[in-house]
């Protein structure tokens, strides 16, 4: 019988070895019933959009804390752009200072989520905000 | 069909798309793959068993590497499971073959077994025929983390490597039917731990107990030893050993035309599951939108009939030729 999963990659980009919040985040979107990749640190961004075609996901997020989010998050985004994928959503996550939202919103990131998050308004937002592709 | 060119052309995103519909049970998925499924037949399947933890992931990492060496194209499918609870997964093999995400001449897929019982998931075998049509020379298929008795994977493979680890049991495990059965090559991984020549002196006795005709034309299961995957210099020496070894495997099936037997094991299990989802499924599908099925598991729990009498019900109404 036909069901559509969501299927969610969590990748962390860059020379961060941080993934502590990764990886929470990705069994907790086990727990919410989606299909999750996980890559692993230490990813090019050329590395996490060719994954995120290659794994067919509906959703990429990314992870960073080490401050080099300018870089990294639009430089998916636009990957995926290039290779026709856009129609996968990016969003993303980690110590981003408020002031720079908007350039990564405006570089096509879809939600960004700082400390004090909660687990709950995550999965919510992806229910509310992120169908399978069709 | 414009599909069906894109994928003999390698195109990705049009593979990746499919393989998805397939495990989504998408209908129209099924009808692409009656277009690819005369194309198949050239890659040549590699199928990767062994319990969780037992490095199947950075064996086939290696792999992957040594057969780029030679220029050969790979796909790899990579298994693991689902939660029974909440349906969802987490699809952690690719960490360790990263390093070939940006490599054209590789592509990995992971797939959750979704409730598939014998160590694959359901559309394994639909997505092998999509990488041979892909143009891969090599498929790597790696079941999730098995234990004894999880072994569909020989139903897809021609050549099925079972990795064993030191320090998991007694000699009885090695006499035990089932995984220890499939394999047409073993690798002892982590050898450089305590345990390892005992188990390959297990692994040996158990291959001098087998009757003969246990060996296809002569191909006893060759053990090999494959050492810390930190210390680059001999974990590519042994990757090699084993790449080669495979492909000695694969010429031994050629020569002694033993391909066919292997083709024919899958030809059995693909017509079993297509029929399953071309007569049960739409019955079930019809029964449980019906509320039918639930009325059945009412009947069943008071005990006003039994399943098998169901069933016959079913059939009786389903289905012409059972009726008579």
């Amino acid at each position: 019988m036909a069901e559509r999963k969501l299927r969610v990659m969590v990748a962390k980009p860059g020379l961060d070895g941080h993934d502590r919040g990764a990886r929470v985040l990705a069994r907790c979107f086990r727990d919410a019933g989606f299909e999750v990749i996980y890559t692993g640190c230490h990813q090019t961004p050329e590395q996490i959009a060719s994954a995120a075609i290659q794994e067919d996901v509906d959703v990429v997020g990314l992870s960073c804390l080490s401050g080099a989010h300018r870089y990294l998050f639009p430089a998916v985004a636009k990957l995926l752009k290039e290779q026709g994928a856009d129609d996968i959503t990016v969003v993303g996550g980690g110590i981003i200072p408020e002031q720079d939202f908007q350039m990564l919103y405006d570089a096509g990131l879809k939600a960004i989520w700082v400390p004090g998050a909660t687990l709950d308004s995550i999965v919510e937002w992806f229910r509310t905000n992120v169908q399978p592709r069709n | 069909m414009e599909r069906v060119k894109k994928i003999k052309a390698g195109d990705v995103r049009t593979a990746s798309r499919l393989i998805r519909n397939l495990e989504d049970g998408m209908v129209e998925a099924r009808s692409t793959i009656k277009h690819i499924f005369p194309l198949t037949g050239r890659a040549h399947v590699i199928g990767l068993t062994g319990s969780p933890g037992a490095g199947k992931s950075t064996l086939v990492d290696g792999l992957v590497e040594s057969f780029r060496k030679k220029e050969k194209t790979v796909g790899v499918l990579a298994v693991d499971p689902t939660s029974p609870f909440t349906g969802g997964a987490i699809l952690g093999d690719r960490i360790r073959m990263q390093r070939h995400a940006e490599d054209p001449g590789v592509f990995v897929r992971s797939l959750a077994t979704r409730g598939a019982l014998g160590g694959l998931a359901k559309a394994v075998g639909d997505a092998i025929h999509i990488l041979d049509v892909m143009g891969k020379d090599i498929v790597i298929v790696e079941t999730v983390g098995t234990g004894q008795q999880e072994v569909d994977i020989i139903n897809h493979s021609h050549t099925v490597i079972v990795v064993l680890i030191p320090g998991m049991g007694d000699e009885i495990q090695a006499i035990k039917a089932g995984i220890m059965e499939i394999a047409d090559i073993f690798v002892i991984n982590k050898a450089d731990r305590e345990g390892s020549s005992k188990l390959r002196r297990e692994i040996m006795a158990m291959l001098d107990m087998a009757p003969p005709e246990t060996f296809a034309a002569g191909w006893r299961p060759p053990i090999i030893r494959v050492e810390n995957a930190f210390e680059p210099e001999g974990f590519g020496k042994s990757l090699e050993e084993l790449s080669a070894t495979i492909e000695k495997h694969y010429q031994h099936l050629v020569q002694h035309n033993l391909i066919g037997s292997r083709v024919r094991r899958k030809a059995v299990v693909e017509l079993n599951e297509a029929i399953r989802n071309s007569v049960l499924e739409p019955i079930l599908e019809r029964l449980v939108q019906a509320g039918e099925i639930e009325q059945m598991i009412q009947k069943l729990i008071n005990k006003e009939t039994d399943p098998y009498t169901l069933a016959e019900d079913v059939a009786k109404r389903y289905l012409k030729e059972c009726s008579t």
